[in-house]
């Protein structure tokens, strides 16, 4: 927003965020919650591969995965969408077209965002113009850390504009960031710029997303919402990757947010073994057995 | 307000109740005296019932004044034949396996406080129990270490230490009292609180265990009245106690004029005080932890919360946010917040203060859960439009009652905060770490809590000014009033 100065943005307590934290991770989710709760991380799942080493083969294996997460039980919900570089995007298009999960790619000179912006903008384009639904940015972290808030909240608005329909997720790349402090100012100016989503990470680098700074964001999205109306996304991505630290996070959304924010239009994860480890919690909670980790496909 | 976000979901938590096959108690529990159990020489039991379900647990014997004298007596003997005959280092080592006994029954002592007094199994699990412990090994540290730690005063124990603890921490306030009285070289007749005395029973069974040599610590129970026998009984060299106000001006009336010593750790009414420049989602957090805690049972509970101004919508909001997500029922399920009430006795106390608050014209507010039919339960509670004549911003409640408070000025709140006759504890949240110095010096509280709140450990002290009580205990100066110098 013109002239706020985001230096003044609420701050953040390590100690009592961790606090917080503890009491949620202390929480026991079991029988039907638990069940519940794994059929939704599926439907949250953004089903990612951002390697070099992708290929359009391995984008088509990954897009029938997310429809066909284990057809040894019927019933299973789809993941939530896929995540892609843009030059993937129109093979993933094509493959999950008709299926409901959506395609999502990676822009602005991911993930590092060293580029110029006409770069960023022409990467942007070239993603939604291949039918991209969704497009994750990430910020400039040079620029944020050297306090060109402006920068960074009109390169945001930019993109956000690029995008059109497509919706847009800000990658904070929080591991980069260094304080709580720090990851509530890039929330605020994500926000007012046109976020739909916010991210915690790119995968890339460690750490990625943890329970604490998910919290930081989540509380900045309610703050948000109580002086906009507007609900706007959050996404922990990288690091999640078993079902009990996934079902943790879906508490910390319920507690913090309430149950409007429990579904895919609101919350994700991004997250590559993640789906795996939750089908094989489903499947002993169907079967009383924990079955082989190669009993699921590993695309 | 425009946008009211909705906690209710269709996804909820499932019970999750902490098993309790595992444990073992008795039917009938007798005197602890001498290294032995023995039957009540006044013939008489009281129960013992478990405050969320109102079922009886145990019979408990109610301790006469024959008792009392048998008590002591074993103490005295112990302590002039045993006890201060022993070397510090050899004392160390009894405290020290004392410690290592509760770990190792940790769960199964967890369980029984939330049995006895309502408490949440999480607490007792990661507060209540582990800390006792901890004050063990802490002060098993000490024993042998008198001499430096005050040199040049010859440091002398004092005899029998008559000791009685509340219903709100039992396991733990043992742990304060009986850990600092071995480690200085005295014996020990403690009586745990009437509802809720297992826990002390249960370490009458540990301390047989650790051999403690017979006499050293001696556990008796009963009401106020046995209470009085051993704070009267003219072989008890030392007074400690933790509860009422009230029953702590009794005690000290009733030893007045002799040469006991005495701690006492009373009631408080704590500022807990909210800057603008604070990290609002945590100092909410630290409101929760303040005033909900152990069913607000506790003595430096932050029943008073004193917002600024500017921040007031915006913390109330939050507030009443966060309460929402708190879960009010059976102790024993491990994603209970806010347990039961310990007493019927107490529940009333509290629930006339509520009525209270209302004709004073303070206006209520409780989240919306539900509680359970049978047993003790009260919802977490919190007052606006409070003034501070108002009786439930001066009196201590005991129960989660939260009465708030706006101030302007850092003098104002200050003044405001002072303006009680209790000072046990304060809590102070702001971004700016020369407010928290500034006002840790002002505030007449013997603890100060910046950023955060209810937090205990067993190096650092804890007591209070005022009618909050006098003496410390925990760290260094918890040793203090077990000994006498040259």
């Amino acid at each position: 927003m013109a002239g706020k100065d985001y230096r003044l943005s609420p701050r953040v307590d390590q100690v009592g965020i961790q606090d917080r934290v503890d009491r949620i991770t202390k929480r026991s989710i079991k029988n039907e919650a638990k069940r519940k709760g794994l059929y939704m991380i599926l439907n949250m799942i953004d089903l990612t591969t951002l390697e070099g080493a992708d290929t359009e083969s391995k984008i088509k294996q990954m897009c029938y995965k997310a429809q066909h997460l284990h057809d040894e039980l019927p019933g299973l919900p789809t993941t939530a969408a896929v995540c892609v570089y843009p030059n993937f995007v129109k093979t993933a298009v094509n493959e999950v077209k008709g299926s409901g999960v959506k395609v999502a790619s990676v822009a602005t000179a991911f993930p590092s965002g060293q580029s110029s912006t006409e770069i960023k903008l022409l990467d942007t384009k070239i993603a939604v113009d291949n039918g991209a639904h969704e497009v994750d940015m990430v910020i400039s972290r040079g620029r944020f850390h050297s306090g060109d808030y402006n920068f960074v909240f009109d390169e945001i608005a930019a993109i956000k504009e690029a995008c059109g329909k497509a919706r847009l997720k800000v990658i904070l790349e929080t591991g980069e960031l260094g304080t709580f402090d720090k990851v509530r100012r890039a929330s605020d100016i994500a926000m007012d710029a046109g976020a739909d989503f916010i991210k915690t990470s790119t995968g890339k680098i460690s750490p990625a997303a943890t329970l604490p700074v998910t919290l930081v964001m989540l509380e900045a999205i309610k703050d948000y919402y109580y002086e906009t109306g507007k609900m706007i996304g959050m996404k922990p991505a990288g690091g999640i990757s078993n079902s009990k630290l996934a079902l943790q996070y879906l508490l910390m959304v319920k507690e913090t947010l309430g149950g409007k924010w429990l579904t895919n239009e609101w919350f994700r994860f991004g997250a590559s073994s993640l789906a795996n480890d939750v089908l094989m919690q489903i499947m002993k909670q169907e079967t009383g057995n924990y079955q082989s980790k190669d009993y699921f496909s590993k695309d | 307000m425009k946008n009211k976000i909705d906690y209710s979901s269709e996804w909820k938590l499932d019970p999750a109740p902490e098993s309790i096959g595992h444990i073992k108690l008795k039917k009938k529990y007798d005197l602890f005296i001498n290294g032995k159990w023995v039957k009540p020489k006044s013939g008489k039991y009281f129960a013992t019932i478990n405050p969320a379900t109102e079922e009886k647990i145990a019979d408990i014997a109610e301790a006469g004044q024959k008792d009392i004298d048998a008590a002591v007596k074993a103490a005295k003997n112990a302590y002039d034949t045993v006890w201060s005959k022993l070397s510090g280092k050899e004392r160390g080592k009894y405290i020290y396996r004392i410690a290592r006994l509760i770990q190792e029954k940790a769960r199964e002592f967890s369980v029984i406080e939330s049995l006895d007094g309502g408490k949440v199994i999480r607490e007792s699990r990661d507060i209540d129990i582990p800390l006792a412990a901890a004050h063990f090994f802490y002060y098993a540290g000490w024993a042998d270490k008198l001499e430096y730690a005050f040199p040049n005063r010859r440091p002398k124990s004092l005899g029998v230490a008559a000791q009685i603890t509340p219903w709100n921490f039992p396991m733990l306030m043992i742990a304060w009292k009986i850990a600092p009285a071995l480690a200085a070289g005295n014996t020990v007749v403690l009586k745990p609180a009437e509802t809720t005395p297992l826990t002390a029973l249960k370490l009458a069974e540990v301390i047989q265990e650790a051999g403690l040599p017979d006499g050293v610590v001696n556990i008796v129970t009963g009401y106020g009245k046995t209470g009085a026998m051993m704070v009267e009984h003219d072989d008890v060299a030392k007074v400690a106690f933790t509860g009422s106000t009230g029953v702590g001006k009794v005690i000290m009336k009733a030893i007045a004029g002799t040469e006991k010593k005495s701690t006492m750790e009373l009631g408080g009414k704590a500022a807990n005080i909210i800057f603008e420049d604070a990290p609002l989602d945590q100092a909410v957090e630290g409101i929760i932890n303040g005033i909900y805690f152990n069913q607000g049972h506790v003595c430096c509970a932050g029943s008073r919360l004193f917002v600024q101004e500017s921040v007031y919508d915006v913390v109330l909001r939050k507030l009443k946010d966060r309460m929402e997500s708190l879960n009010v029922g059976d102790p024993m399920d491990k994603n209970t917040d806010i347990g039961a009430i310990n007493s019927k006795k107490q529940l009333d106390v509290i629930n006339d203060y509520i009525k209270i608050g209302k004709a004073e014209g303070a206006e209520i507010y409780q989240p919306k859960c539900t509680i359970p039919k049978k047993g003790y339960w009260c919802k977490p509670t919190l007052f606006t439009n409070v003034a501070q004549s108002n009786r439930i911003a001066q009196e201590e409640i005991f129960g989660p009652v939260l009465a708030v408070q706006t101030f302007r000025t850092v003098d104002e709140v200050i003044t405001k905060a002072n303006n009680t006759p209790f000072g046990l504890s304060a809590g102070v949240w702001t971004d700016k770490g020369s407010k928290i110095f500034n006002l840790t010096s002002q505030l007449k509280a013997g603890v100060v809590w910046g950023n955060t709140y209810n937090k205990f450990d067993p190096t650092s002290p804890f007591g209070g000014y005022k009618e909050s009580g006098h003496g410390r205990e925990g760290g260094l100066h918890g040793l203090e009033p077990y000994l006498k110098f040259d």
